[in-house]
């Protein structure tokens, strides 16, 4: 569902009087469109020429009040906890009835809006749906991924429990955007078993874009965008904060997470915000997941000043993580596959343990953002944003001698990115945004590790530069376009095996890259430059007072990543070799997406109908090619290969409140994926899923919240064929063995149980006590796409409490 | 592109200049220290004799060149030594990993799965500190003349308490491989 946060005024000015008497008073009231809720504690302040005249806050009852106002133009800066705070022109002068309506306008065309009496709103035209930060706060000691599987068209790729990357209708790693904080996230996501270095705890709303519509964060959002955006900095003078307990007997452990935000009167605010997350090894309902553990610290600080004409915040982030891999899963060859594969019980299943063993990974980010901004009268706004990004992901494994400390893998990636945006709005009915990006990123892949590199050295340059304009066509018809170019470039220092280099014809084809020969490797130099184009368009039509029709056209293209490009690899728990390949080039992605929304029965039933079809040429896809043959026996080897790909698929949401206690959500998925090259189903295709939840709510008995909820996934019938024959031995003999990597895990279906009260003591501090059941008949299932699915049951019952505080 | 390259240095003012230019030198190479790329085994005839050497090497580790494996004829009815002894040929000199295996022997075993009709049997003449068999050391016994093959596997981090596993069944061994290679056998 698409939830917007529309403020709406009505303004009544009473009193007949003249402009030299300065007694004109001012009536409004707040409420949220959506909901027609009246909002409590919104800021109004009157600014004359960007100085603050007037501060109050609506009541109780969503009113405000100001008086003694002189006629004449002004402006309305309104901020609430839940919007974005807006700015919008007023006139006040005798009998006025003046109706302003504004929306929730997402970062990426800029945050203001500014409309007259008689202009319609200037709405978004690409669907996006959100978690607000009640949804987030459920998931406080789970990952970004976790949370984000509640929107419907997002499901995930999962490395065991605690490895969880989001997938966007169907796509996923470095098809996706992640942006926390207006910065991109930059940690090698290329990898299927890397997650996001993001605590969701930062985020207080997390937005999920399914398409390439923001395009001032890149043009390559062949999949989706994800926006983890923190709360608004105080600014006010003002202290509150927040801290969140949870415990869980699955894994026995648990999070806590806190955070204090302080505002002082002159528009300046600071907060500081923590999370620390431990768990022992999960249990699947018959056995525990021996080495499955996790550890998570994070720490962020975040200080600013936000004025109407001016604006600069400084933010500092850490994230730490530990994460276990299931024992099980790591082994070696084809034979060691086979067998895990045919274990009921995996081997390794140990008694419970904290201890996280390896294999393992360890990995920190730290994230530095300096911003700022201006806004100039009669123009628009200027902003400037630079971040820094270092990220230090170390992998361990099982190593003879005495060097289970010493990484496996070993990366540092460097990041340094400059925006400069441009947000024009001086203009009637017309939204101008422009920007230009770039972007300085090294890799550093350190040699001690005695493994060869997973992925090289390489810098990698890249300029962007990207323009949009959102226009009202009609008072019920606006249009949004916009258009991207990125030239990039990538310069490695790639060691190849001379014979792989030989096999793949690279000394034919790219003899110029080699720099010196080592005999049995070559240090090669590969450099390659892309140019990349991207474009949205976007229509929104609104059929009537509560419908709305959406259609939007994205164009994005992605350069390959340094995995598709240069990876020439075991990949653990799989036994097989992912080969990358120098003569990949950009995939390019045509999709088209419709979304039909409104709501009837007096808002008692919402709904949200989105059909879609991604048309992707040159999809950067592994297949499988070959079984290879070395002294550690035999491994399944997949090449990245360039084919055409079509995605088709459909969201469903829809909302039922048939009482003021209950309310029933649904949300239905389903996607098609096809190679069209090879005329085959594509792999690891999200399977359909119907989520279903009844909530009773009762806000006049301690909030009291009860909710069910039910998680069908249907059996995935549409996969390729990536089944091989090994030679296995059987009574002393080699026997072919057909070895099953393909067929989907049956369908399955979860319960799950949550409730909280809420408890207020007198001085404005809060309790949320909340206890919930996940897995509630602790039923054994494996999903598709948790890469531990063949070794493997996914998570059993699990108990949670929690307690919330508010002060 | 060298002018894109100056322009966005340029533009990312000197915080990037001071991170960029470090690499003068250019990458180390890596070695591969753990692969292990070759494996002998040594058979001496009890009772003197000339040793009959099986070898298999893949010097290209996980490159795409399959191991080459050499093999020589073995005698019927005769029992040999055998000693068996894996390298990293990768480096310079070779790195004997025997002597890693020898250190860790309560994490490691050798199997030998004797395929098809070979007269061969394999026993263990050596121990680690838990009485369980290593495997460097063995005893070969071959009977009639007969042909087929012999998979000589090492397991890492395997149950060396599992039924029947200290008598080189591996089929309850569990671990992680780190050799597998097949030698086919010729009896005469």
């Amino acid at each position: 569902m698409k939830i917007r946060c529309i403020l709406f005024f009505v303004i009544v000015c009473h009193l007949n009087i003249t402009a030299q008497d300065c007694k004109s008073i001012l009536l409004g009231e707040v409420v949220d469109f959506h909901n027609q809720n009246v909002l409590q504690g919104a800021k109004i302040t009157l600014l004359k020429a960007g100085k603050e005249l007037q501060t109050v806050m609506s009541n109780a009852q969503g009113k405000f009040r100001m008086i003694k106002l002189c006629d004449g133009a002004y402006e309305l800066e309104v901020s609430h906890t839940e919007c974005q705070s807006q700015i919008l022109p007023i006139q006040i002068e005798g009998d006025t009835f003046k109706k302003i309506s504004l929306e929730h306008h997402l970062e990426e065309l800029g945050e203001v809006t500014v409309t007259g009496s008689s202009n319609p709103q200037l709405s978004k035209t690409v669907n996006i749906q959100t978690l607000k930060e009640a949804q987030i706060e459920e998931f406080s000691d789970a990952s970004l991924g976790d949370a984000l599987k509640e929107i419907s068209g997002v499901s995930s790729l999962n490395t065991g429990s605690s490895i969880v990357k989001p997938i966007i209708q169907g796509l996923n790693s470095s098809r996706i955007l992640i942006i926390t904080n207006d910065v991109r996230l930059q940690d090698q996501e290329w990898g299927i078993e890397h997650a996001p270095n993001v605590d969701l705890n930062t985020a207080d709303r997390l937005t999920v874009i399914k398409g390439s519509g923001a395009l001032q964060y890149g043009g390559d959002a062949i999949g989706g965008v994800v926006l983890a955006q923190p709360k608004r900095l105080a600014r006010t003078d003002t202290i509150y904060g927040k801290t969140i307990l949870s415990g869980s007997s699955n894994g026995r452990g648990g999070a806590i997470t806190s955070e204090l935000d302080k505002g002082f009167k002159n528009g300046f605010g600071i907060r500081v915000q923590g999370t620390y997350k431990r768990f022992g090894d999960f249990r699947a309902p018959d056995y525990f997941l021996t080495n499955t553990g996790t550890q998570q610290i994070a720490a962020s600080i975040a200080l600013g000043i936000n004025r109407f004409k001016y604006g600069a915040e400084l933010y500092y982030s850490y994230f730490d993580t530990e994460i276990g891999i299931l024992r099980a899963a790591d082994f070696g060859n084809i034979t060691d596959l086979v067998r895990a594969i045919n274990a009921p019980v995996p081997a390794f299943t140990d008694d419970f343990s904290h201890t996280i063993n390896p294999p393992r990974q360890e990995v920190n980010h730290h994230l530095l953002k300096a911003k700022s901004f201006l806004r100039f009268e009669g123009f628009g706004k200027v902003s400037l944003q630079y971040a820094f990004q270092l990220n230090n992901r170390q992998e361990f494994d099982n190593r003879r001698g005495e060097s289970d400390n010493i990484p496996t893998v070993d990366l540092e990636l460097t990041t340094h990115t400059l925006d400069i945006n441009l947000d024009i709005d001086a203009i009637e009915n017309t939204k101008i945004t422009a920007g230009l990006s770039g972007l300085f990123q090294e890799n550093f892949a350190d040699p001690l590790t005695g493994v060869r590199r997973v992925i090289p050295d390489y810098e990698k340059y890249a300029i962007g530069v990207f323009g949009g304009l959102a226009y009202n066509i009609s008072s019920n018809l606006q249009l949004d376009l916009g258009g991207r170019i990125d030239f990039s470039q990538i310069d490695a220092d790639k060691f190849y095996r001379t014979s792989f280099f030989e096999d793949r014809n690279y000394d034919i084809d790219f003899a110029d890259i080699v720099v010196q020969d080592f005999g049995t490797q070559l240090l090669t130099n590969p450099i390659f430059d892309y140019t990349n184009f991207s474009a949205t368009l976007g229509l929104n039509w609104e059929l009537n007072a509560t419908t709305a029709l959406l259609f939007n056209y994205g164009l994005a293209s992605r350069p390959p990543n340094p995995s598709e490009l240069f990876s020439e690899g075991l990949n653990q728990s799989s036994a097989s070799f992912e080969l990358g390949d120098l003569r990949l080039d950009t995939e390019t992605s045509n999709k088209i997406s419709a979304s039909l929304q409104g709501s009837f029965l007096e808002n008692k039933i919402s709904f949200n109908i989105t059909p879609y079809a991604n048309f992707i040429s040159d999809f950067i896809i592994l297949e499988p090619t070959d079984v290879l043959a070395t002294s550690r026996g035999t491994f399944q080897v997949f090449e990245y290969v360039q084919n055409d790909a079509r995605l088709i698929g459909i969201d469903i949401d829809a909302t039922y409140k048939p009482h003021e206690y209950w309310e029933y959500v649904t949300s239905f998925s389903y996607l098609r994926g096809d190679d069209t090259t090879n005329n085959e189903p594509i792999i690891n295709i999200p399977p359909p899923n119907w989520f279903n939840a009844i909530t009773y709510n009762n806000s006049r008995w301690k909030n009291l919240n009860l909710r069910l909820r039910s998680e069908l996934f249907f059996e995935q019938t549409r996969f390729p064929d990536n089944n091989f024959i090994a030679q296995i031995i059987e009574n002393n003999q080699f026997v072919n063995t057909l070895v099953d990597v393909s067929t989907p895990p049956p369908s399955y279906h979860l319960l799950h149980f949550d409730s909280s009260i809420t408890l207020a003591s007198k001085k404005a501090t809060t309790y949320k006590i909340g206890f919930g059941i996940d897995n509630l008949l602790n039923t054994n299932y494996r999903q598709l796409l948790n890469r531990f699915r063949f070794f493997a049951d996914d998570l059993g019952r699990n108990f949670s409490i929690s307690l919330k505080i508010n002060y | 592109m060298n002018k894109l390259k100056f322009i966005i240095l340029f533009a990312l003012f000197s915080v990037v200049l001071s991170c960029s230019d470090d690499d003068e030198s250019g990458p180390i190479i890596i070695n591969e220290e753990e692969v292990i790329t070759t494996l002998n085994l040594t058979l001496t005839p009890v009772g003197g004799g000339m040793p009959v050497v099986l070898s298999s090497r893949d010097l290209d580790a996980d490159g795409p060149n399959p191991p080459v494996v050499t093999v020589e004829n073995l005698t019927a009815n005769t029992t040999y030594q055998g000693v068996l002894e894996v390298l990293n040929e990768t480096e310079s000199p070779a790195e004997d990993i025997t002597e890693e295996v020898a250190e860790e022997d309560e994490d490691h075993q050798f199997f030998f799965q004797v395929i098809g009709n070979a007269t061969v049997t394999v026993s263990y003449s050596d121990t680690d500190a838990d009485n369980n068999p290593v495997g460097i050391q063995v005893n070969l016994t071959t009977g009639d003349a007969s042909t087929g093959d012999m998979v000589v596997t090492l397991r890492h981090l395997l149950d060396k308490f599992g039924t029947g596993v200290s008598d080189g069944d591996i089929t309850n061994a569990g671990g992680d491989t780190d050799v597998e290679v097949t030698f086919p056998i010729t009896v005469q």
